[in-house]
């Protein structure tokens, strides 16, 4: 159970089944936004808060129907604005555990700006975006992950627009955590969603996520099941930084880049790879390895970035507390009277 | 001892500060008018400072000005024209003339009139000796000259002896005005506490001025204004602004939920959130947000976590927050929205005021989206009405627009310290933990608000948001006359709200010739115009709005007892035409200007002449 922070732990021990709404979930059969439930069904009794204290908070797009289908307090917002209204919740209460489902679109076009404010904030809350490279709601246009060149409903000439690499624009804003996750491993999902929750400060959590109607197979290179294990590196903290098949493949760092080895290849040992330090402060390699793309290396998932660093909503609180004590002006009559006044 | 002056007794008088914008005039005026409220004076004060922070020196486009108007009667405005110009520059001085009564003072620093100086402010000839002045009172001192030799045995250096002379003319001021100096030395002595050198050296300058009026010969005539009647209490000076926010805290401590501001800066209202940015002690989370959308979005999460959400904002600013609004309005979560007006479209004239928001606050979103508006009429009348804002807000669970403007946010007047405890009380519907009955949409019968449910309170989870739901259960809905009931119900809860308003008070007969209408900020003006025609025994009544949606119960009684009605507004017809839509059957007058200025009591009692003639 997560321990230090600041949100009320429940008595009783919560199930998955503590977390089901009654409303009926309206995605397509075979969107991977199924899968993210119920790694947050998972997830949230295992966190142990009171379920009292969870709020989910969205814009628009597929993703943000995610608060009608768990069952905490939730609040649907509007597009693109729900990292502010999340950041507005948690600095009110700083006592909930506030959880931002978003997508691609959402947050890094119409959202962009609160996307990468409420990073530099470092608000502590937890944000799952959702990303299926494609505005799927509005049926095919091209987002601003879309790969260039994509033939989209917008762009039947094909994309002329460079994607955003969100870990480059996380890291970029100077986010304190970054995970990745594919929407096939509800396992490793569940972990580092944990780990999320656990972090003080924005948590941004990218699921590859599959649209089944506009975009099927835009992660399959990287999340097929037969070569995804030489497509992807799970990275764990303090491991080094191994993958494939054979478990023989690795990174190194080489002059100011990062390679891929085979171990017992050219004297490449184990010792030679990059251990993998989330909780580095330094974003230098975690950047590098957030960056890496199929198919010349394999993607990074888990969690690339976990930053120990003070929350804006802590440094919020311990302001008020502070000028509390110190102040002269205890109440609104206090306020009233200081200063110059004069009686008649 | 020169001999004794002649008095001249003033009922009211307006003086006028002007000079570059680095001669200090706001606080001269400031202290000025402190000085006239201690002697028991009512009074008004506005500044009119240059949109640039520092033009170029010497410029009309750097003059900046603060303008005062006290009295030994009610004062309701900072004035029109000014009795009394105090001018530091050329530059000041040809800007402002035009703003001086014919006959006025004019206190001129005459050591600034150099050539340069003179051809910089657009003058051919040195006003001081073309005779371009004649017709008025001029008393020219070479003051800046005066206060280094003032200030020559003190050692100070020449940088602050020059900017010690705006302390100089002050204290001929004090002189002109026959006012004590012990209360300006003490300010002085505050002001600058770890500043040793810089209190000595603008104290030297006030006596020095106060002497130079007492013994040369270049004032002889003093003026005398005696308190006025006001009633009795604890009073201070304050700005709009400051009021505004000083009121939103006054109604977070007394219905007992926390503020949180969400706003971004933006002129004029940005001096509210930087006097919420003080009070932490008082426990208000300020939020300065990455952007307008921000300021709003951060509000409306922290009023559906319990706070009192609050976002402060100027016209461009509104415009883009409507969406929000909207999301506001569906979700019927209480929310203030300050709307400090300025002149539009667009970025228009940031420093320059108007009331042409007024549309906009009512209609400027998408669908049937009705909120409460009401305006504030005075800058220390911003206090109650940003209480007012908060109470109507938090307990009919709605966003509530607050409209005041530029002229009032920047203008101050004197202020009655209310106590907290006697202002209405405030009691939010807070749902109760664990209520088997709760559910997001279910209503009061009487004013249909439903009840405010915050996330960590057990027992209440539920989900609101910006899709339609249905009424009771809240679920997402796009039933047709479901909607066309919650459109209903939301029309209906904010017109309820009228059934907790205080009803129109008629300044004069409730019956008459001509009726003069005003909403927000020109009650001064409109009201000083209406007292004079009363005076000369015209039957002219006059009526302001602070409550814009709903209206006051009385409306269309108060309008239906005159023959003719006149609705004076900053705008192009603005409230007029909110008033042609909801009460067709009465014709009525218009009175617009659009200039980024207040009305004037004179082109009012004009306009008033001509239309009670035609």
């Amino acid at each position: 159970m997560i321990s230090y922070n600041k949100v009320e732990k429940s008595p009783v021990e919560l199930s998955k089944q503590d977390f089901v709404s009654d409303q009926m979930v309206k995605w397509c059969p075979g969107c991977g936004a199924h899968a993210i439930l119920a790694a947050v069904s998972n997830v949230f009794p295992k966190i142990g808060y009171k379920k009292e204290n969870f709020a989910m908070v969205s814009g628009i797009g597929c993703s943000s129907r995610f608060p009608y289908y768990v069952d905490t307090f939730g609040f649907h917002g509007i597009h693109g604005r729900a990292a502010a209204i999340a950041s507005g919740l948690k600095v009110a209460n700083p006592g909930l555990s506030v959880w931002v489902a978003t997508g691609d679109g959402d947050s890094m076009a119409i959202g962009g700006n609160h996307f990468i404010h409420v990073l530099r904030r470092n608000i502590d809350i937890n944000v799952l975006l959702f990303n299926n490279r494609i505005y799927g709601l509005t049926k095919g246009q091209f987002s601003p992950t879309t790969p260039m060149g994509a033939v989209t409903k917008t762009s039947p000439h094909g994309t002329i627009e460079p994607p955003f690499t969100v870990s480059g624009l996380v890291m970029g804003a100077q986010g304190t955590f970054f995970a990745r996750v594919p929407d096939n491993n509800v396992k490793l999902m569940t972990e580092v969603l944990y780990e999320a929750a656990k972090h003080n400060g924005t948590a941004v959590v990218e699921i590859l996520q599959n649209c089944i109607i506009f975009a099927d197979k835009i992660h399959d290179m990287v999340t097929n099941r037969e070569t995804r294990e030489d497509r992807q590196v799970i990275l764990r903290h303090g491991e080094p930084v191994i993958f494939g098949k054979e478990r023989n493949k690795g990174i190194v760092l080489r002059g100011t880049s990062l390679e891929v080895v085979e171990i017992g290849k050219n004297g490449i040992t184990e010792d030679d790879l990059i251990v993998h330090d989330m909780y580095s402060s330094n974003p230098g390699i975690q950047r590098m390895l957030g960056w890496m793309k199929a198919p010349d290396y394999p993607v990074a998932m888990g969690v690339i970035r976990a930053a120990p660093s003070e929350s804006y909503d802590d440094l919020s609180e311990r302001q008020i507390e502070t000028a509390k004590k110190t102040s002269d002006i205890k109440s609104v009559n206090d306020l009233l009277r200081s200063g110059d006044t004069w009686e008649i | 001892m020169v001999q004794k002056n002649a008095v001249r007794e003033l009922e009211d008088v307006v003086v006028k500060f002007v000079g570059d914008s680095g001669d200090g005039m706001q606080l001269t005026g400031t202290l000025f008018s402190d000085v006239a409220a201690l002697a028991g004076n009512d009074l008004a004060t506005f500044p009119d400072f240059p949109a640039e922070i520092r033009a170029p020196h010497n410029t009309i486009a750097g003059v900046s000005g603060f303008q005062m108007h006290m009295g030994k009667r009610k004062i309701y405005t900072p004035g029109d024209m000014c009795d009394v110009l105090v001018a530091m520059n050329p530059a000041s001085l040809k800007a402002n003339l035009k703003w001086a009564k014919p006959g006025a003072t004019l206190v001129i620093d005459s050591s600034t009139f150099d050539e340069k100086a003179i051809e910089k402010a657009g003058y051919t000839e040195n006003p001081l000796d073309d005779g371009s002045l004649a017709g008025y009172q001029v008393i020219s001192a070479p003051v800046t000259d005066l206060t280094k030799e003032a200030l020559s045995e003190l050692g100070v250096d020449k940088r602050i002896a020059e900017r010690t002379k705006n302390m100089f003319v002050l204290g001929m001021l004090f002189y002109l005005f026959e006012r004590d100096l012990e209360l300006p030395l003490n300010f002085i002595g505050k002001k600058f506490k770890d500043k040793p050198k810089v209190i000595n050296a603008n104290q030297t300058a006030l006596k020095a001025g106060y002497n130079f009026g007492e013994t040369t010969e270049t004032i002889s005539e003093t003026f005398r204004v005696e308190p006025a009647p006001l009633e009795k209490g604890l009073y201070r000076n304050i700005t709009g602004n400051v009021a505004t926010a000083w009121g939103l805290l006054a109604a977070s401590e007394r219905s007992g939920r926390t503020l949180f501001l969400g706003s971004y800066p933006i002129t004029p209202a940005t001096e509210i959130l930087m006097e919420l940015s003080k009070h932490k002690s008082l426990g208000a989370k300020v939020f300065q947000a990455e952007d307008e959308i921000a300021g709003i979005c951060s509000a409306i999460g922290a009023s559906f976590g319990g706070l009192m959400g609050v976002t402060t904002t100027s016209g461009p600013g509104l415009s883009l927050k409507s969406e929000a609004l909207g999301l506001a309005v569906i979700t019927e979560l209480p929310l203030v929205i300050v709307n400090v007006q300025r002149a539009g479209p667009s970025t228009g004239m940031p420093t320059k005021s108007e009331q042409s928001d007024l549309m906009q606050a009512l209609f400027g979103r998408n669908g049937e989206s009705p909120l409460m508006v009401l305006a504030s009429s005075s800058p220390a009348n911003c206090f109650y009405y940003a209480y007012l804002a908060s109470k109507y807000a938090m307990e009919h669970m709605c966003p509530v627009i607050l409209l005041t403007d530029g002229y009032l946010g920047f203008g101050s007047e004197l202020f009655r310290i209310p106590d907290v405890s006697d202002l209405p009380a405030i009691k939010p519907p807070m749902a109760d933990p664990n209520d088997p009955k709760y559910k997001p949409y279910r209503r009061d019968e009487k004013t249909l608000v439903r009840k405010w449910a915050a996330p960590g309170v057990e027992g209440l989870r539920h989900r609101v948001g910006g899709l339609e739901k249905t009424n009771i259960d809240g679920n997402v809905s796009t039933d047709p006359l479901n909607h066309q009931l919650m459109v209903n119900i939301r029309e209906e809860k904010i017109a309820r709200i009228a059934d907790y308003l205080p009803l129109l008070e008629v300044n004069g007969e409730q019956e008459g010739d001509l009726l003069v209408v005003g909403w927000g900020g020109t009650e001064g003006a409109l009201t000083s115009a209406v007292n004079r025609m009363q005076d000369e025994g015209h039957s002219v009544s006059h009526v302001q709005f602070n409550f814009i949606k709903p209206l006051p119960r009385n409306t269309r009684e108060v309008l239906s007892g005159f023959k003719k009605i006149v609705v004076c507004e900053l705008n192009n017809g603005q409230f007029v035409n909110y008033l042609r839509m909801i009460f067709p059957e009465i014709p009525y007058y218009q009175f617009n200007k659009v200039q980024g200025l207040p009305f004037h009591v004179q082109e009012l009692t004009d306009e008033f002449t001509k239309i009670l003639e035609e």
